[in-house]
C-alpha cells in the first residue's frame, strides 16, 4: 500500500491541517518510508488474537459482570455538583484568543 | 546564610534535615538555585518558564513551619521542576509548542500538586519536545536541549530538559512523561535516574494528552532513594483521574533495603541483537553479571514479539495523538490565526501552531484510522500489542525483573537525526515496549563508553511491582558505587 499525493490531500482535509506544497512532499515521503517499516505487521498472524485498547483493561476489569459494570473500579456515586466546582465565567474565558465575556467568538459560520 | 556547593547536590533527607536544623533555608536553597539556573541554563536550554513568585511564596511557608519548630512534610523544601506538559495554576504551561505559547492553566496537574502539598518548592518548567513527540528534545518549538555531559549531543528526548536539570543540578528532582521511553531514554543519555511508573500508578489529571493509553507521569533524581520519595508523594488513586489505580502505595523508601539475594533477573536476547552498540552491551552485561554477584538468578527469558514493538507503537501512539491533538482548534485558548471563516480559522492556526513532527504524528494516526486502513493498521496494531503483552506475562512467570539496555548507543549529535523520522522513533526501540504493556520501566547508569558519555540500564518489572524496581536498582547503585 503506497500513500499517493491525492491521500495526503485527503487525510491532510480529515485532520483540519491546510500543509504547504513543500510540507505534503514530505509528508509524502516520510509517510511512505515509516509505512513501508510499519508492514511487518503483517508477518503476524492475529486472526484469533483480542485486540489491547487499554492496559487497565487488564488488571481492574470485571469480566464476571456484563456492559460497563465490566468497569466498575472507575463508577463512582454521582456527586450533585461535581467533583468541585466548575471554573468561574472569567476564569474559564481568560485565555480564550477572542471573546465577548460570555462567549467563545469565532469567525461567522452561517451567512443569513 | 551562605549555601555551599555540596548543598545544591544534596539528598532530599539532607535539604529537609538542613533546614530543620536551620542551617540554611527553604528560601536561601530557592534562591541559589535561580542563580545556578541563571548561570549554566542559557547553554543548556532545560528551562522554558521560571516561576520564581511561585517558588518564594511556598518556600516561605516552609521556612515559617521551620521558626515555629513544627514538623516539615516529606519534601521540605526542595528544589524541583517540572516538564513542560503538566499544567500549571496561574504558570505558563506550552507543551514545548507555539501554540500554547501563551497559554496560563486555572489548575494544576495532580502530581505537582501532590509534590507542592509535601513541601517541595517548584522552580519552573522543563523544555520537551512538541507535545512529547520525539527522542532528542530538537522538537521543542523554543530551543533545542543540550547535554549537560557533552553540549553537542543531544540530552534524549521528549523529557529532555527533566534530564538535564537533574544533570545539571539545577533541581533534585523533576517530573517527566514517558509514552515510548520519554523519561527513560533522556535519563540514560544524560547519566541520571528515570522511572516509569505502572499505567494507572500516578494520575495523569493535568497532563497534556499525547497518547492517553501509553502516557504516563514519573521521577527523575539522581539516587534510587530520590525516585522512590518522589514516587511515594506522587502515586496513588486520584478521583480526577479514572485511569488512577485503588491498588495501595506501598512505603517504597522502605522497601529500599529488603535484600535482593535469590531475586530472579530475566535476560531477553530479543534487547541485545543487531544494532546494539558494542560498548552498551558491554556495560549492560557487566551490570548483570554484577546482579548475579549480588546474588541474584540470571535466568534467560524470551520476549519473541519484540521487534513489532516500534511499529504497533507508532500506530498505536499516533492513532491516539490524532484525536488528542483534535482539541487544538484556536477557539478556546491558545494561538488563533486570522481567517474569514471558521474552517479556514481552524486549518490555518493547526498549520501554524503545529511543528512539523506533530503534523507528521496527526497525519500518520489519521491515515491509521481512516476508513479502508482501520483494520490493516491500528487494529492490527492492537492485537500485536496483546502478543507483546503476552510474552511478558510469561517471562514474569519465570523472573522478578528483566535487565536489558535503556537505549541501543549513548546519546547522539544536535541535528544528527532530525532529518530521518524513522532513525529518530528506532531510538525508542527498547523502551516502547513498557508502554505497550504498562509495566514499570527504570533507567539507571551503568558506566560510559570511551567518550565519557553515560550508558543506561533498564530493568522491568510486574504491574504494581515498583518496589522490587526500585530495591534491584537500589542495590546495583549501591554496589557500582563501592
Amino acid at each position: 500500500m503506497k500513500v499517493s499525493d491525492k491521500d495526503v490531500a485527503y487525510v491532510a482535509d480529515l485532520a483540519n491541517l491546510e500543509l504547504t506544497g513543500e510540507e505534503r512532499a514530505r509528508m509524502l515521503r516520510d509517510l511512505n518510508s515509516i509505512l513501508e517499516y510499519v508492514a511487518r505487521l503483517a508477518e503476524l498472524e492475529t486472526d484469533k488474537v483480542p485486540p489491547m485498547a487499554q492496559v487497565s483493561d487488564r488488571y481492574d476489569v470485571d469480566e464476571s459482570r456484563r456492559g460497563s459494570n465490566r468497569f466498575a473500579y472507575a463508577i463512582r456515586e454521582d456527586i450533585e455538583h461535581g467533583l468541585r466546582p466548575s471554573l468561574p465565567h472569567d476564569v474559564a474565558v481568560k485565555n480564550a484568543p477572542d471573546t465577548n465575556g460570555t462567549f467563545f467568538e469565532v469567525p461567522k459560520v452561517i451567512e443569513r | 546564610m551562605p549555601v555551599t556547593i555540596k548543598m545544591r547536590a544534596s539528598t532530599i533527607d539532607a535539604i529537609r534535615h538542613a533546614i530543620t536544623e536551620r542551617q540554611t533555608t527553604a528560601t536561601a536553597l530557592a534562591r541559589d538555585f535561580y542563580t545556578r539556573i541563571r548561570k549554566e541554563d542559557p547553554a543548556i536550554g532545560a528551562f522554558l518558564t521560571l516561576c520564581e513568585d511561585r517558588a518564594l511564596a511556598q518556600a516561605a511557608r516552609i521556612d515559617a513551619l521551620a521558626a515555629a519548630g513544627k514538623p516539615l512534610p516529606p519534601l521540605a523544601g526542595v528544589p524541583v521542576a517540572i516538564k513542560d506538559v503538566m499544567v500549571t495554576n496561574g504558570v505558563r504551561t506550552t507543551a514545548g509548542s507555539k501554540i500554547l505559547d501563551n497559554f496560563v492553566p486555572p489548575y494544576d496537574c495532580t502530581a505537582v500538586a501532590r509534590l507542592e502539598a509535601a513541601g517541595a518548592v517548584i522552580l519552573g518548567k522543563l523544555n520537551c519536545d512538541e507535545f512529547a513527540m520525539g527522542s532528542s528534545t530538537e522538537n521543542s518549538a523554543y530551543y533545542p536541549v543540550h547535554n549537560p555531559r557533552d553540549k553537542s549531543r543531544v540530552p534524549g528526548g521528549s523529557s529532555g530538559g527533566s534530564a538535564a536539570a537533574v544533570a545539571a543540578e539545577m533541581a533534585v528532582a523533576t517530573l517527566g512523561s514517558d509514552t515510548g521511553g520519554s523519561i527513560r531514554q533522556p535519563a540514560s543519555f544524560c547519566g541520571v535516574i528515570g522511572l516509569k511508573p505502572t499505567y494507572g500508578r500516578v494520575s495523569r489529571y493535568g497532563l497534556i494528552a499525547f497518547a492517553s493509553s501509553l502516557d504516563h507521569i514519573g521521577p527523575f533524581a539522581k539516587t534510587v532513594k530520590e525516585v522512590a520519595l518522589v514516587l511515594r508523594t506522587i502515586a496513588g488513586r486520584d478521583p480526577m483521574d479514572s485511569t488512577s489505580a485503588e491498588a495501595p502505595v506501598p512505603d517504597y523508601v522502605a522497601e529500599l533495603e529488603k535484600p535482593v539475594k535469590g531475586l530472579r533477573v530475566g535476560v531477553a536476547k530479543e534487547y541485545f541483537g543487531a544494532g546494539l552498540d558494542p560498548e552498551v552491551r558491554a556495560a549492560v552485561e557487566d551490570a548483570i553479571q554484577k546482579l548475579a554477584e549480588l546474588g541474584c538468578d540470571v535466568v534467560p527469558v524470551s520476549l519473541p514479539h519484540t521487534e513489532y514493538a516500534i511499529p504497533a507503537y507508532y500506530i498505536v501512539a499516533t492513532a491516539e495523538a490524532s484525536a488528542n491533538l483534535a482539541r487544538y482548534d484556536g477557539v478556546r485558548y491558545g494561538f488563533r490565526a486570522k481567517a474569514n471563516t471558521l474552517s479556514e480559522m481552524y486549518r490555518l492556526t493547526r498549520d501554524r501552531g503545529f511543528g512539523m513532527e506533530v503534523k507528521r504524528r496527526i497525519m500518520l494516526g489519521t491515515y491509521a484510522l481512516s476508513a479502508g486502513y482501520y483494520d490493516a493498521y491500528y487494529l492490527k496494531a492492537q492485537k500485536v500489542r496483546t502478543l507483546l503483552t503476552r510474552d511478558f506475562d510469561e517471562a514474569f512467570k519465570k523472573v522478578d525483573v528483566i535487565a536489558a539496555p535503556t537505549c541501543p548507543t549513548p546519546a547522539f549529535k544536535l541535528d544528527e537525526k532530525v532529518d530521518d523520522p524513522l532513525a529518530m522513533y528506532l531510538a525508542d526501540i527498547y523502551t516502547v515496549t513498557a508502554n505497550l504493556a504498562g509495566i514499570p520501566g527504570i533507567s539507571l547508569p551503568c558506566g560510559e563508553n570511551h567518550e565519557k558519555l553515560p550508558i543506561g540500564l533498564q530493568l522491568f518489572a510486574r504491574h504494581f511491582d515498583e518496589a522490587t524496581l526500585l530495591r534491584v536498582a537500589h542495590a546495583y547503585e549501591r554496589a557500582s558505587h563501592t
